[in-house]
């Protein structure tokens, strides 16, 4: 493991702590503290995937290894840069965890090494993979918003304003962070299937669509993520039924993602 | 000699007497003076301060004699408000001392008020204190411990979390409103019927700017003129359903003994809002708004029990914080008797002389390291001078000191030369008195 990358998860595991630490205590310094660790993970994280480039010559989302490593990276520069117009502080609390997790997992993973496709065939798969990446990363974090949503939620049509009522942000700043993520994420998403449908005809030409699991759990997520897009622009959806439905279509993503590479 | 000075507190409050009691013997803002007045000329009392709020009324005073003072104040309050001393002695609260001293921080610190944390106490007092300091009734004693007990109250404030969360009913709705909306700016408001409460509310909303705001009142000249007052528009009641589609927070307040809104009106609603959430307030009793309306997604009805129960956590952790801001106030009490038990004559003098010795002590070491040449002698013979130099020096200020004046000159004269040397250099700096 390199140093960076030692340095990448002990940033992502301080700030972690700190996101946790300022909703326990709801100290701004707090608060302060892990944002930065959290923009230094990330700049040493981009170092990784910089120099794991220049060494292997390709866009490290090749192996489960560096798949999960690039998706860690993904959220938290999704999150990072939803952040400078949203402000909202506790979803670090869900951010930074779930980038910690990647990053540990993706390091204990073992490192085979990758058989690159021809460069047309690789650039396609390339695509594929890194855009669906990014869309997942903003998925992940619609998800998250809409859980805190439903938390928010609770404690207000319950009438019993407590710990979580106090530090959680408005019903609106979540539904709005919510939103924001879908439209960075669908995207990438129609893009990411898009490329994946051209890339599949490079490896087996002529069969478009076979209705394996993957292909049918993909086509349900894109599906699901569109109609929630259609009715948040046609009919102003929000809220609670819009949280469930980011988070359900979040979930078959993962199912997704999983089926992928260990299916 | 000077006698030795008491600080007393005599009062009574929302805890020890009953409204009808307090209303008896509250003090108006015009008796105030003729009351400090008369109190100075009795020869128990040199300092008097007091406040009267809707909730307390309290006597602070100097004195040389507590229970001669006490038994004044008491016979001063009955003739005054032409009330037998049986009806409210039994009320009445004494504190000698420190917990004279605790006392007073505490009321200022808003420790012992109803509400525990209200921010008005700290000014009523301030005026109180502007009061006695402009018939001159507040001297060295007081003046220090009424400026202690401001600074005690802000530091409670800033230091603690008593003054944070809203504990007022109009005040939470504003709260809930926040974390329903985010701003308020911009978010239309509707106001049912009429009531304190609910227009207290709805200055609210309409401070955190929130508008337009539109009132319906079954009688319509009434709405018109409620909505003068908040420069909103007047609408008839009839016009209520077509107005939720377009308005935010509707604050329900009318005498109606059934529900005027009911699950059924809200069929095409939502969608007709694009589903934009709507936040119902019903402070009236018996309720306007069916409690059913609160399953509806994005709809959020709180009735009047709801923001009570809302209040009463933020009134519980207000408690919590209150327990930090007795310790402040503990140690403040702690300070102000070191203070205070310095304001005396024998004390001072050898505190000044203790001071003086000290500088020559210094001075000595300090020329005698660098004078090797000198002999036993010389080294004996500068002592002696130093020494008979500062005698010299403290003889006459020692000998004013101890010579009996006017009994408030007195602690004045105390208070400026321990001020002038410096005499209390653990104590931090307090700003002069005003008044």
């Amino acid at each position: 493991m390199s140093l960076f990358f030692a340095l990448t998860i002990a940033c992502y595991i301080a700030s972690s702590l700190g996101y946790q630490g300022y909703i326990l205590f709801q100290k701004r310094p707090i608060y302060r503290v892990a944002s930065i660790l959290l923009w230094v993970g990330f700049l040493c994280h981009t170092g990784v995937m910089g120099l794991q480039y220049l060494e292997t010559g390709h866009v490290p989302v090749q192996n489960l290894h560096e798949t999960l490593s690039s998706f860690g990276w993904a959220v938290v520069g999704v999150f990072l840069i939803l952040q400078l117009k949203y402000h909202l502080m506790v979803l670090g609390a869900l951010v930074a965890p779930l980038a910690t997790l990647c990053v540990v997992i993706a390091a204990m993973l073992p490192r085979p090494p990758v058989e690159l496709a021809p460069l047309f065939k690789g650039l396609w798969r390339t695509l594929h993979v890194g855009t669906l990446i990014v869309g997942n990363a903003a998925f992940a974090i619609a998800c998250f918003a809409g859980i805190l949503y439903l938390i928010q939620e609770r404690a207000i049509k319950d009438k019993r304003p407590g710990f979580f009522f106090r530090r959680l942000p408005s019903l609106k700043l979540l539904d709005s962070m919510g939103y924001a993520s879908l439209i960075v994420g669908f995207p990438m998403l129609t893009f990411g299937v898009i490329t994946g449908v051209i890339y599949a005809q490079m490896v087996r030409p002529g069969q478009f669509w076979t209705w394996n699991p993957k292909e049918i759990l993909g086509g349900i997520t894109w599906l699901v993520f569109a109609a929630l897009l259609h009715e948040r622009l046609a009919v102003g959806w929000q809220g609670r039924r819009a949280a469930i439905m980011t988070i359900v279509g979040f979930v078959i993503l993962l199912l997704t993602f999983f089926l992928f590479f260990l299916g | 000699m000077v006698e030795k000075r008491h600080i007393v507190a005599i009062g009574l409050n929302h805890k020890t007497a009953p409204v009808e009691v307090r209303e008896c013997l509250a003090f108006s803002s015009e008796d105030t003076p003729k009351v400090l007045k008369a109190m100075c000329q009795d020869a128990s009392v040199d300092e008097i301060a007091l406040f009267s709020t809707c909730n307390r009324v309290e006597f602070l005073l100097a004195t040389k004699d507590a229970s001669k003072a006490v038994e004044a104040v008491k016979d001063f309050m009955a003739a005054f408000k032409n009330t037998p001393r049986q009806t409210f002695e039994q009320a009445l609260y004494v504190y000698h001392g420190d917990e004279a001293v605790r006392h007073i921080f505490r009321v200022a610190a808003s420790l012992d008020s109803m509400v525990v944390g209200e921010p008005q106490i700290l000014g009523q007092i301030k005026d109180a204190y502007v009061q006695a300091c402009d018939h001159r009734t507040c001297g060295v004693v007081l003046n220090r411990l009424m400026h202690r007990s401001f600074s005690v109250a802000k530091r409670v404030r800033t230091e603690t979390g008593i003054g944070d969360h809203a504990v007022s009913i109009s005040y939470a709705a504003v709260e809930l409103g926040r974390k329903i909306f985010g701003e308020l700016e911009g978010k239309a408001v509707l106001l049912l019927g009429a009531g304190e409460m609910a227009e207290l509310a709805v200055e609210h909303l309409a401070n955190n700017r929130a508008q337009p705001i539109f009132v319906a009142n079954r009688t319509f000249e009434r709405g018109l003129e409620l909505a003068e007052r908040f420069r909103g528009t007047a609408i008839r009641f009839e016009e209520v359903r077509d107005y939720l589609k377009q308005v935010d927070i509707v604050i329900s307040s009318t005498g109606a003994p059934q529900y005027i809104l009911v699950p059924d009106d809200f069929k095409g609603l939502m969608r007709a809002r694009r589903n934009r959430p709507l936040f119902f307030i019903d402070i009236a009793v018996p309720r306007d708004i069916d409690p059913e309306i609160n399953r509806i997604n994005n709809v959020y009805v709180y009735d009047i029990d709801d923001l009570k129960s809302a209040i009463q956590e933020n009134i519980d952790e207000r408690q919590q914080e209150a327990l930090r801001g007795e310790r402040i106030v503990d140690a403040a009490v702690i300070q102000f008797r070191r203070w205070f038990q310095g304001l005396d004559v024998v004390p001072t003098i050898v505190r000044l002389r203790d001071k003086m010795e000290d500088i020559r002590q210094k001075e000595l070491k300090k020329t005698f390291s660098s004078l090797s040449s000198a002999s036993e002698e010389d080294r004996a013979a500068i002592d002696r001078l130093t020494a008979a130099l500062v005698n010299k020096i403290l003889h006459d200020p020692t000998v004013f000191l101890k010579k009996s004046g006017h009994k408030n000159e007195k602690t004045l004269y105390i208070d400026l030369t321990r001020r002038l040397f410096n005499l209390d250099e653990s104590d931090e700096h307090e700003p002069e008195p005003r008044g």
